[in-house]
C-alpha cells in the first residue's frame, strides 16, 4: 500500500494537478460568466475543441505560440457571438442552441484539421509552451515547484480567479451582469442593456473557453487530437453548478476534479491496481455526476438562467 | 395659449401590436406639482402608454415633450436621463442582491468600481427628505412588499426622476401602507415633481390625484380637472363606457359545512407556512380571505387544492376527512379550483385551448378509455363549454395563449364548473380582468352560492371581498388574524388586521 | 446588434411544417458550400456525389434504408424526450446499452431458437430504457441538469463497453476488442434476398407511425405534451410531472436501445467500439428537423442516412474531408432552430435601435 502511495504521490504530482486544473479553470470561469448573465453556454465542448484546433494550427504555421493563443481566443469570441445571436437576439432555446453550436464547432474542427493536415501517419506537433520558473518564488521548498514553476497560462488562470470574483462583485459591469442574470427587467429599467450585457458575457465566455482549448493543445499536449477535449467541457458545466456559480468555489471544484484526474492517471500508470484502465477513465465522469447529485438540489442558479428576454412581447 | 410649459406632454401617441391598436392618438399633460390619475380598465392602454414614456416600446406615431422640448426616448436609459422614473406593478428588483446593489445597477462607477459610499450618502439624504427609509445592507428578498415598493420609489429618485410613474402601486398594500405612500407622493408633488398614478381603484384615484385622464380601448375618453369632486359612479361609467348596476347578493341561510380546516399547519422550506389555520365554509356561503400577498394565502389555496402535504391538523370536505390530500383526490371529492396566476398554474398557453380544458380529467371517461383518447368526446365537450360560457375563441384548436384574460378565466371556470363542484376555490379570480369580465365571474360565484355550493374566495381586492363575501377571514403571517361577518367589517378594521395590528377573533 | 421584433402568430399555417425543414436544409447546404469550395472541390460535383451516390442503384438505395434504421430510432427517441422537455442527449449511450444487451442475449446458448430474436429486442429496449431513467431520476429527484448528466453518462457507458470489449468479451483467438458473435438463430431475418435489408429496418419504419399514435392518441402522449409545455399547470391538474418524465425517459431510451439492437442483430452480429458513429447525436438533428413529429422522422432520417453514406463517396471522389457531414448536421440543427421561429412568430426588423 505504501508503495502505491509513494508511486502516486511522487514529485510532480501536485504540479501536474495544477496543470490539469488550468484549462478547467479557464473554461469553468467562462461558463460561469455566461450563466451569471442568464445564458447556459452548452457550446463549451465544441468551442474548446475548435479553439484547440485553430490555436494549434496557427502556432504550427507561424511558429508563435502566443499567436496561437490569440487565434484560439478569436475563435472562441466568434463562437460566443454565434451563441449570443441565437439565444439573445433570437431568443431560441439555450439547450438546443448550445448543442447545435457544439456540433457545428466540433464538425468544423475535424473538417478543417483534415483539410489543413490531411491524414498524416504521425500527427503534426509543435514545441509546446515551456514552464517559466518565477525567480525566488519557485525555490520555496514544497510550494515553489508546484505553483511557481509552471506555464505562463497557469499563472494567468490562478490570477484570473480573484480577478473574476472582484469584477463580478465590485464593478458596475459585474453588477450589471449579475442583475441581467437574476432579473433582466430590473437591469433594463435601470438603463442597462440586457442584450448588450449578454453579448459581452458570451464573448468573454467564448474567449476563456478558447484559452482553455489552446492550453490543451499547446501546453498540456503538443498536438491536436480528436479526443483532446473528450467531455472536459461538460465537466466544466458541472463544476459551475458544483461551485454554486461562485468563481472561488468553482475553481476549487476544478482543483478537486484535477486531483481525481491526476490520481487516476497515476494509478493507471502505476499498474499496481488490477482494474481495466477504462474504469479509471470513467471515474471522473461518475464522480462528477455524483457531485452534481449532491449539490444540485440546494443549488440556486441565477434566477433568469435559460430565460430569453424579449421586451416587446405581449 | 398662455398655459405654463408643462413638465411632460405626450401628444398623438399611437401604438399597435399586431391586430391590437393599444394606443390611438393619446394626449396627456402633466404640470409641475401635478398628480395625474390615469384611469382605465385592463387593456385600455394605460400600461402601454407608460411603457412608451419609459422607453420600453417605441410609439408608431406621436411625440413626447419634456419641459416643452421634444425628446426621443427609445430605451429606458434615455427615459432615466430625461428624468422619468417608473415603479412597475411587478417590481423590478433582484431579491438576492442588497438594497444598495439594487440602487447601484446601471450607475456609473468611480474609477471603474462601484461607488458604494456616495450611494449610501444619497440614500440617507432621500430617506430624510421624503421619509423613505431603508437599510442599505438588507437583502431585498427579506423586505416586505411595502418596503420593496419604497425601494422602487427610492430607485427612481436616486436616478434623478422628476416625473414618477406608478403602475397600480397599491395593489399589494394594506390600506394603511397605501396612506403612507400617498403622503410621500404628495411631498414629491409639493417639490414640483410630476406624478402619474395608474389605477383602476376609483376611491384612491379620487383621494390622491389632482386631475384624471380616463382611457378606454386605447383612447382618451375624458380629462377631468378636480378629480375628487367627480363621483365614483361617473368615473366607473367613463371607464367601461356603460351603465353599471351593482351585483345583487340576496340574503341566504348557510347550510352544512362543506370545507373545514381544523388547526392546519404546513412545513415547507422557503414558504409562508400555515400555523394552525382553522376555518369552515358552508353550503351557500362565500368566505373571503383578505390579506397582503405573501401572508399564507397561496399556501392555504395549495392545501385546499391538494398541492401541499399537511404537517398538522385536519382537512375535511363535506364531512370526509382527507388525511393525505392530492390534487386528484381533492378533485374527486368535489373541489373545483380557479388557481392564481392562471397562465402558469391553470392553462397551457402554448397548446390548443381544448387541451387545457380537459387537462384535469384526461385520464378518465369520457375523455379517454384504457389510456386511449377519445378526440370526439373531447371536442364535443369543449365546443359545448365554449358556447355555454360565451368564450370568445375561434374554436377548440386555437392556441390558448391567444385568448384574452377574461376568456381564459371563463375557460378555466367552465372546466371546473362542468363537474359541479361542492367547493370552489378561487384565488385572485378577477385579477387582470376588465370590469365586464369581472362582473361575469362575480355573478357566477353568486349563482354557486344560490345553488348551495361553498366558495372560498382569496382576493387582495378588498372591494371584491366586500361585494361578494358573507364572511371575511384575514390572514397575517400564516395565521388567521380574525374572521368577521361582512356586516360587522369595515375597511379600516380589516386593514389593521392585514397589517397584524388587529385583535384576534 | 440587430434588433428584431417578434410578433406572435395566432396559428401556424400547415404548409410551414413542410417548407421550414426544406428551407433549413437548403440554407445549410448553401452555408456549407463555402467549406466545399475551400477544400478546392466543385460545389456542384461534391453535392451531387454526396446525394446521388446513395440513390444511384437499387443496392445503394436499400443501403440508405439500412443506414436510416438506427437514425429513425434515435430520432424518435429524441422526439419523445424533447416533447416532455426532458433533454435527453444520451440516445448515444442508450443505443450502446441496447446493443450490449442484444449481444449478450443473442450469444446465450440453451434458449429455444425462436425466442432469441424477440428476447434480444426486449432486452435491448429494456437496457436502453433503464439507462435513460438515470438522467431522468437525477433530474426529477436531484435536480441535476439532464443535458449535462446524459452527456456525461454517454462517456460512462462508452468506457464500460470498451472495458468489456477489452476484458471478458475480448476474442481470445484474434485478440480483437469485439464481442463474441451472436448465434445464427439470433440473427435478424433478411427481408430482401441479396441485400442487407433486415428485420430492424422494418421495425424502425413501423415504429414511427406507432409512436405518432402514442403521442397523438393516448393519454400518455397527452401528458407528455402537457408536462413538457407546462409542468406547473399539469401538477395542479393532478398529473405527476416526475412520473410522466420517467415514462417518457423509458420510452425514449427503449427506442434508442432498439437502434443498438438492430445494428447488432441485423448488421454486425456483435458489438465493437465503433458500433455507433454518433447516431445518438444525429438523432437530435433529425428530431428537430422533423419538428418532433414522429412521421417526419422517417424523411429526416433518410436525408441524414444519405448524407452519412454519401460523405464517404464524396470524400473519395473530390477530396472534401468526410467530416463535412458533421458540419452539415450542426448547421442543419441551428438552421432548423432558427426556421422554427417563423412557426410561432412573424419577424419584423425594428425601425431604430
Amino acid at each position: 500500500m505504501d508503495e502505491i502511495l509513494a508511486q502516486v504521490f511522487q514529485i510532480g504530482f501536485f504540479a501536474a494537478m495544477i496543470r490539469i486544473a488550468t484549462p478547467l479553470i479557464f473554461a469553468t470561469l467562462g461558463e460561469l460568466f455566461a450563466e451569471r448573465a442568464g445564458v447556459l453556454n452548452l457550446g463549451i465542448e465544441g468551442i474548446m475543441l475548435l479553439s484547440a484546433m485553430l490555436g494549434f494550427s496557427a502556432a504550427y504555421f507561424s511558429g508563435s505560440l502566443w499567436l496561437g493563443v490569440l487565434v484560439a481566443i478569436a475563435a472562441g469570441v466568434l463562437a460566443g457571438l454565434l451563441m449570443a445571436g441565437l439565444t439573445v437576439t433570437l431568443g431560441l432555446s439555450q439547450h438546443v442552441s448550445g448543442i447545435g453550436v457544439t456540433m457545428l464547432c466540433s464538425g468544423l474542427a475535424f473538417f478543417l484539421y483534415r483539410l489543413i493536415f490531411g491524414q498524416p501517419s504521425t500527427p503534426p506537433n509543435i514545441r509546446a509552451f515551456e514552464t517559466v520558473a518565477l525567480p525566488w518564488l519557485s525555490s520555496i521548498p514544497g510550494l515553489g515547484p508546484v505553483l511557481f514553476d509552471q506555464h505562463a497560462l497557469v499563472y494567468a488562470a490562478l490570477i484570473l480567479v480573484p480577478v473574476a470574483a472582484f469584477v463580478l462583485r465590485r464593478t458596475p459591469w459585474g453588477l450589471a451582469l449579475r442583475t441581467v442574470g437574476e432579473n433582466p427587467h430590473a437591469a433594463d429599467s435601470a438603463g442597462v442593456s440586457v442584450a448588450a450585457t449578454r453579448y459581452q458575457a458570451l464573448m468573454l465566455s467564448g474567449a476563456l473557453m478558447g484559452v482553455a482549448g489552446a492550453f490543451l493543445s499547446m501546453a498540456q499536449f503538443n498536438a491536436f487530437t480528436f479526443g483532446v477535449i473528450s467531455g472536459r467541457g461538460w465537466v466544466c458545466i458541472a463544476l459551475v453548478v458544483f461551485g454554486q456559480w461562485n468563481p472561488w468555489r468553482s475553481a476549487a471544484g476544478a482543483l478537486l476534479f484535477a486531483l481525481i484526474d491526476t490520481l487516476q492517471l497515476r494509478l493507471q500508470a502505476s499498474g499496481v491496481v488490477n482494474v481495466p484502465y477504462q474504469v479509471f477513465l470513467m471515474m471522473p465522469f461518475v464522480l462528477t455526476i455524483v457531485g452534481m447529485a449532491l449539490v444540485s438540489r440546494n443549488a440556486r442558479a441565477p434566477a433568469a438562467l435559460l430565460m430569453p428576454y424579449r421586451k416587446e412581447e405581449r | 395659449m398662455n398655459e405654463p410649459t408643462p413638465l411632460l406632454a405626450m401628444r398623438g401617441i399611437c401604438k399597435r401590436f399586431g391586430a391590437v391598436q393599444a394606443n390611438s392618438a393619446v394626449d396627456i399633460t402633466v404640470q409641475p406639482g401635478d398628480i395625474l390619475g390615469l384611469l382605465g380598465e385592463n387593456g385600455a392602454g394605460k400600461t402601454t402608454l407608460m411603457n412608451i414614456l419609459f422607453g420600453a416600446y417605441s410609439p408608431d406615431e406621436g411625440r413626447i415633450e419634456i419641459d416643452g422640448r421634444k425628446v426621443n426616448i427609445h430605451n429606458s436609459a434615455a427615459a432615466i436621463a430625461h428624468g422619468v422614473g417608473m415603479v412597475h406593478q411587478h417590481f423590478h428588483l433582484v431579491p438576492r442582491h442588497t438594497v444598495l446593489e439594487n440602487l447601484l445597477v446601471g450607475r456609473k462607477g468611480k474609477r471603474g468600481l462601484l461607488d458604494a459610499d456616495a450611494a449610501r450618502r444619497r440614500l440617507a439624504e432621500i430617506g430624510r427628505h421624503f421619509q423613505l427609509i431603508l437599510d442599505p445592507d438588507r437583502l431585498v428578498g427579506d423586505l416586505t412588499i411595502g418596503e420593496q415598493q419604497r425601494l422602487e420609489i427610492i430607485k427612481a429618485l436616486f436616478a434623478g426622476a422628476r416625473i414618477l410613474i406608478l403602475d397600480e402601486p397599491t395593489a399589494a398594500l394594506t390600506p394603511q401602507e397605501a396612506d403612507g405612500l400617498f403622503d410621500a407622493l404628495r411631498a414629491m408633488a409639493a417639490e414640483g415633481m410630476g406624478v402619474i398614478f395608474i389605477s383602476h381603484k376609483l376611491q384612491e384615484v379620487r383621494a390622491i390625484t389632482s386631475h384624471v385622464t380616463v382611457m378606454r380601448h386605447g383612447r382618451v375618453v375624458a380629462n377631468l380637472e378636480n378629480a375628487p369632486e367627480v363621483s365614483r359612479h361617473r368615473l366607473a361609467e367613463l371607464m367601461c363606457g356603460r351603465e353599471l348596476t351593482p351585483a345583487v347578493k340576496p340574503e341566504r341561510q348557510p347550510g352544512r359545512v362543506l370545507l373545514r380546516l381544523d388547526r392546519v399547519s404546513t412545513r415547507e422550506p422557503g414558504r409562508t407556512n400555515l400555523a394552525e389555520v382553522s376555518l369552515d365554509v358552508r353550503a351557500g356561503e362565500i368566505l373571503g380571505i383578505a390579506g397582503v400577498s405573501g401572508n399564507g394565502q397561496r399556501e392555504l389555496a395549495d392545501i385546499v387544492a391538494g398541492m401541499l402535504p399537511l404537517a398538522g391538523g385536519t382537512l375535511e370536505i363535506d364531512g370526509t376527512p382527507v388525511p393525505g390530500p392530492s390534487a386528484r383526490r381533492m378533485q374527486a371529492l368535489g373541489v373545483g379550483r380557479v388557481p392564481e396566476d392562471r397562465m402558469v398554474t391553470g392553462l397551457i398557453t402554448s397548446l390548443p385551448l381544448s387541451d387545457s380544458m380537459v387537462l384535469p380529467r384526461i385520464g378518465a371517461p369520457p375523455f379517454s378509455r384504457r389510456g386511449v383518447l377519445d378526440h370526439g368526446a373531447i371536442r364535443a365537450f369543449v365546443e359545448d363549454q365554449i358556447g355555454r360560457f360565451g368564450i370568445k375563441a375561434a374554436g377548440p384548436d386555437v392556441r390558448a395563449g391567444t385568448l384574452s384574460g377574461g376568456n381564459l378565466q371563463k375557460a378555466l371556470l367552465a372546466r371546473e364548473l362542468a363537474w359541479d363542484p361542492l367547493v370552489l376555490l378561487a384565488a385572485q379570480p378577477t385579477r387582470g380582468l376588465d370590469v365586464g369580465a369581472a362582473r361575469f365571474v362575480h355573478d357566477l360565484f353568486l349563482q354557486l352560492r344560490d345553488r348551495d355550493r361553498a366558495v372560498l374566495l382569496i382576493s387582495e381586492d378588498l372591494e371584491e371581498i366586500f361585494t361578494l363575501a358573507d364572511r371575511v377571514a384575514v390572514m397575517y403571517e400564516g395565521r388567521i388574524a380574525g374572521i368577521l361577518d361582512i356586516g360587522d367589517a369595515d375597511v379600516r378594521t380589516v386593514g389593521l388586521m392585514m397589517a397584524g395590528a388587529g385583535g384576534t377573533a | 446588434m440587430i434588433r428584431l421584433r417578434l410578433e406572435r402568430r395566432d396559428s401556424s399555417p400547415v404548409w410551414l411544417s413542410l417548407v421550414l425543414p426544406v428551407a433549413a436544409v437548403l440554407a445549410t447546404l448553401l452555408l456549407c458550400s463555402g467549406l466545399v469550395a475551400m477544400a478546392g472541390a466543385n460545389v456542384w460535383t461534391a453535392y451531387s456525389t454526396l446525394f446521388l451516390s446513395a440513390l444511384s442503384s437499387r443496392v445503394h438505395l436499400v443501403e440508405t434504408f439500412v443506414k436510416a434504421a438506427p437514425l429513425i430510432f434515435t430520432g424518435l427517441a429524441v422526439a419523445v424526450a424533447f416533447r416532455a422537455k426532458f433533454w435527453n442527449i444520451g440516445a448515444e449511450g442508450q443505443l450502446l446499452a441496447g446493443a450490449m444487451a442484444a449481444a449478450f442475449v443473442g450469444a446465450r446458448e440453451g434458449l429455444p431458437a425462436w425466442t432469441l430474436v424477440p428476447l434480444m429486442i426486449l432486452a435491448g429496449a429494456a437496457a436502453g430504457g433503464l439507462w435513460a431513467c438515470v438522467p431522468a431520476i437525477l433530474r426529477t429527484r436531484y435536480r441535476v441538469d439532464d443535458v449535462v448528466s446524459s452527456l456525461l453518462l454517454n462517456s460512462v457507458i462508452f468506457y464500460a463497453m470498451t472495458a468489456l470489449l477489452d476484458g471478458p468479451w475480448k476474442d481470445p483467438l484474434s485478440g480483437y476488442p469485439d464481442s463474441p458473435d451472436i448465434l445464427m438463430e439470433a440473427e435478424f431475418p433478411i427481408l430482401l434476398q441479396g441485400t442487407r435489408l433486415h428485420l430492424g429496418v422494418l421495425l424502425a419504419v413501423v415504429a414511427a407511425p406507432a409512436i405518432w399514435w402514442v403521442m397523438r392518441r393516448t393519454t400518455l402522449g397527452f401528458m407528455i405534451r402537457a408536462v413538457g409545455e407546462n409542468p406547473v399547470a399539469s401538477r395542479y391538474a393532478g398529473i405527476q410531472p416526475g412520473a410522466v418524465i420517467l415514462k417518457a425517459a423509458l420510452l425514449s431510451g427503449a427506442l434508442a436501445g432498439l437502434a443498438g439492437v438492430g445494428e447488432v442483430g441485423g448488421l454486425h452480429m456483435q458489438v465493437m467500439a465503433g458500433i455507433s458513429p454518433g447516431y445518438g447525436y444525429t438523432g437530435i438533428v433529425i428530431a428537430m428537423l422533423a419538428r418532433l413529429n414522429p412521421l417526419g422522422i422517417i424523411p429526416a432520417a433518410l436525408f441524414f442516412a444519405v448524407t452519412v453514406t454519401g460523405a464517404e463517396s464524396m470524400s473519395r471522389a473530390t477530396g472534401v474531408p468526410v467530416f463535412l457531414a458533421e458540419v452539415i448536421q450542426g448547421t442543419a440543427l441551428l438552421a432548423m432552430l432558427v426556421a422554427l421561429l417563423f412557426n410561432t412568430y412573424r419577424i419584423r426588423i425594428a425601425s431604430h435601435g
